[in-house]
């Protein structure tokens, strides 16, 4: 299979057999110096104290050579796939099919996830699996409002669900008030941070944003764990009110859905319903991101990432434009915090460590920044991969981290690389990824 | 100099520690007028124009620009994009700066996004899809046809601006600048790297914005063959001051710009300095 000749990167084939080799014979050096003491020699503690040691130069044996030969399963990989810019050994025939699959699948994926309930009634564990994977759906479009198409780099998402999950747990447990009051106002109290942690910020680019944003991550953390009186510290807060169906709750009561209804009760109810209230919450933030992209408020966004002198040359607002973008991506960072507590009923500082801020950018990173599609799927790869790997037991989160490797040598600007335009006048055609900034902070 | 005067720039200097880009320079540019600032390379006309344009805050001097209803406005004393917004003076880059990810529509859009913030309420009538709304998008998109239309580039509406050909971004630039409807364009080398078939299009789109669109015009520019074809007055900068100024044809023949520009003996040069001082 050839490529067509007007293919300028035609002539750029990949790299030669010596250069693979090459490369994977310095791979497997690397290894070996790293495994010779982590693997290649054991040392315990013996029975009176002192040092014991043995080899295992077997092991360390092994090893080298998987990395050896890895190594040259990748660079064959690479050549056969191709990361962007290189040529595909697809027939087109297959490649249109593909195009056919790709328009297909986004109402393909919506369907089904409302029919998830239906079809998987009886299976607690996969309902389960699914509000949680719609929740971290919720927190990438969040996101990728401020990486994907503002091009900010915020390694402390994880804060403003914090404060959502917090507003929503101390004003329903302190003032009684009801899921649907609260869930607002955590969106409020989460953009007015986002606005907090904007204003240091505004100067600051790449790295130092990133910096910066980790810390702001940890300080509300570390508030959290230390501002006991309100906030429980590391006990957390626990009794969070259940949501109700506006008013009324799911519980086996007289009053609850169930006897009003006139069918007998099941816990699945609640499942049920948590799992609708947040594929809603999912859709009302992509709803509101692809109506923000069409508007000057979206796109003085994405020309922020694009190029931020050549937005302050046309009279556009660099401090309120970057304001917004945290703001509104801290908003739905609130809701799925105030979804989070409900659904929990308890919440404490552990479930917002760093680790969440990593998890969700990894998301918007891998689905491809500024691809409310491409988040989606991320989301379900990340999540539901890693439940998928469970029977692996210990080698889980090596076989998630290969799978992580894999995707970004095949598609090194995630699942969906390539951007929409927001507005056209005769056919809307796909921006290729080589040309869309990353930004820089 | 007679005339309705748009930006009158007074005793403008601009220091970066030690070195002094910019000393002392003044000069005004008529309205309705195409003004062409040119000197060789390391004069100081990027930095005059990051000056104007509020990219840098001036060391000293003031720069008034005046508009159509009378109002004055000091330059130096707004910054950011306010020149834009507030001001409407409008510039290019020497190194071309669109979106390039975004087609040229995009781009076209992007440059109308003050008034769009307007009419979309601040966002929130446009988030309801309003009505008053939808109105405003369609003249912005008329408007931004118009200016494609206007460069040539309608068929490419829908390409990304960074795969337009390097002629096609110059003029591109040129109508996101003026699709923020400005008052004083200020284009800094739009000839650079065009060939004499683009250069001479490029002159006709500068004349009729001049012409058609009454709008005033302030210019860096190395190609001669533009600056003596358009341009209604030149200024001529070396190390930061002004050595000459008037119409295309009394520059040219000016032995200082000359001098400047090709270089003189020793003893010329000193002839020259202390005629011009």
């Amino acid at each position: 299979m050839t490529a067509p000749a007007s293919d300028p990167k035609h002539a750029s084939r990949g790299p030669g057999a010596a250069f693979i080799f090459k490369k994977a014979l310095i791979s497997a050096l690397v290894a070996l110096v790293l495994f010779s003491l982590m693997i290649g020699i054991r040392t315990e503690a013996g029975p009176t104290g002192q040092l014991i040691y043995w080899t295992r130069f077997g092991d360390l044996a092994a090893m080298v050579a998987t990395v050896f030969f890895g190594s040259i399963v990748v660079e064959l990989l690479r050549l056969w796939w191709g990361p962007v810019g290189t040529v595909r050994i697809v027939p087109p025939q297959l490649q249109s099919g593909l195009a056919v699959a790709r328009r297909a699948i986004a109402p393909v994926l919506l369907i089904f996830t409302f029919l998830v309930p239906v079809i998987f009634y009886d299976q607690r564990y996969i309902l389960d699996l699914g509000i949680l994977v719609l929740t971290y759906v919720m927190l990438g479009w969040g996101l990728n409002v401020v990486v994907g198409l503002a091009g900010l780099l915020d390694l402390g998402y994880v804060a403003f669900y914090a404060v959502g999950a917090y507003s929503y747990a101390l004003l329903a447990t302190n003032f009684g008030l009801s899921f649907w009051i609260c869930l607002p106002l955590a969106g409020i109290l989460a953009a007015l941070w986002g606005v907090m942690l904007g204003f240091p910020v505004l100067r600051l680019r790449g790295d130092y944003l990133a910096i910066v944003t980790l810390a702001f991550g940890e300080i509300i953390r570390l508030v959290i764990i230390n501002w006991q009186s309100l906030t429980g510290g590391p006990n957390g807060v626990s009794g969070i009110p259940r949501p109700t169906l506006f008013g009324i709750p799911l519980t086996p009561g007289d009053d609850g859905l169930a006897a009003r209804l006139g069918i007998e009760f099941s816990p699945t109810h609640r499942i049920v319903f948590l799992f609708y209230l947040i594929l809603a919450l999912a859709l009302l933030t992509n709803w509101v991101t692809i109506r923000l992209r069409r508007l000057p408020i979206g796109r003085a966004w994405e020309a922020l990432r694009e190029d931020e002198v050549a937005c302050r040359a046309l009279g556009i607002n660099i401090t309120t434009t970057k304001l917004t973008a945290f703001a509104t991506g801290a908003m739905f960072g609130g809701f799925a915090g105030a979804f989070f507590a409900t659904r929990q009923g308890f919440i404490s500082p552990e479930s917002f460590t760093f680790q969440e801020s990593a998890l969700v950018l990894a998301i918007v990173v891998l689905g491809g920044m500024g691809s409310q599609l491409g988040v989606a799927l991320a989301a379900l790869a990340m999540i539901g991969g890693f439940e998928l790997f469970r029977g692996l037991d210990q080698f889980r989160m090596l076989v998630f981290g290969i799978a992580m490797v894999l995707l970004m040598i095949w598609r090194p600007r995630g699942l969906i690389g390539h951007r929409a335009p927001t507005v056209f006048l005769r056919h809307s055609q796909a921006i290729s990824s080589d040309l869309v900034k990353e930004g820089h902070g | 100099m007679s005339g309705d005067i748009i930006l009158a720039v007074d005793r403008l200097s601009m220091r970066f520690g030690g070195i002094v880009a910019v000393n002392e320079l003044s000069f005004e540019a008529e309205r309705r007028k195409i003004t062409a600032l040119i000197g060789p390379n390391g004069a100081g006309k990027t930095t005059v124009f990051n000056c104007i344009t509020g990219f840098y805050k001036p060391s000293g001097g003031c720069m008034r620009l005046t508009h159509d209803d009378g109002r004055h406005i000091q330059l130096e004393r707004l910054n950011d994009f306010r020149i834009s917004k507030q001001a409407k003076v409008a510039r290019t880059f020497q190194n071309i700066r669109l979106f390039p990810g975004m087609t040229a529509l995009e781009n076209l859009m992007v440059a109308q996004h003050n008034a769009l913030m307007l009419a979309s309420g601040l966002t929130f009538l446009g988030l309801i899809g309003a009505p008053s709304w939808r109105t405003a998008e369609k003249r912005a998109i008329d408007l931004a046809t118009r200016w494609l239309t206007r460069i040539g580039l309608l068929d490419r509406a829908d390409d990304a601006a960074g795969n337009l050909p390097y002629g096609d971004q110059r003029r591109l630039e040129i109508a996101r600048a003026m699709c923020t409807e400005p008052a004083l364009l200020c284009l800094d080398e739009p000839a650079a790297g065009l060939n004499a078939r683009e250069s001479a299009a490029l002159s006709e789109l500068l004349l009729s914005i001049r012409d058609d669109n009454g709008v005033s015009i302030l210019l860096i520019e190395h190609d001669m063959s533009v600056v003596m074809e358009i341009s209604d007055h030149v200024v001529v900068m070396d190390y930061g001051v002004k050595i000459a100024e008037g119409s295309p044809q009394q520059v040219r023949d000016d032995p200082k710009v000359i001098a400047a520009y090709l270089g003189t003996d020793e003893e010329e040069a000193i002839a020259v300095m202390e005629s011009g001082t």
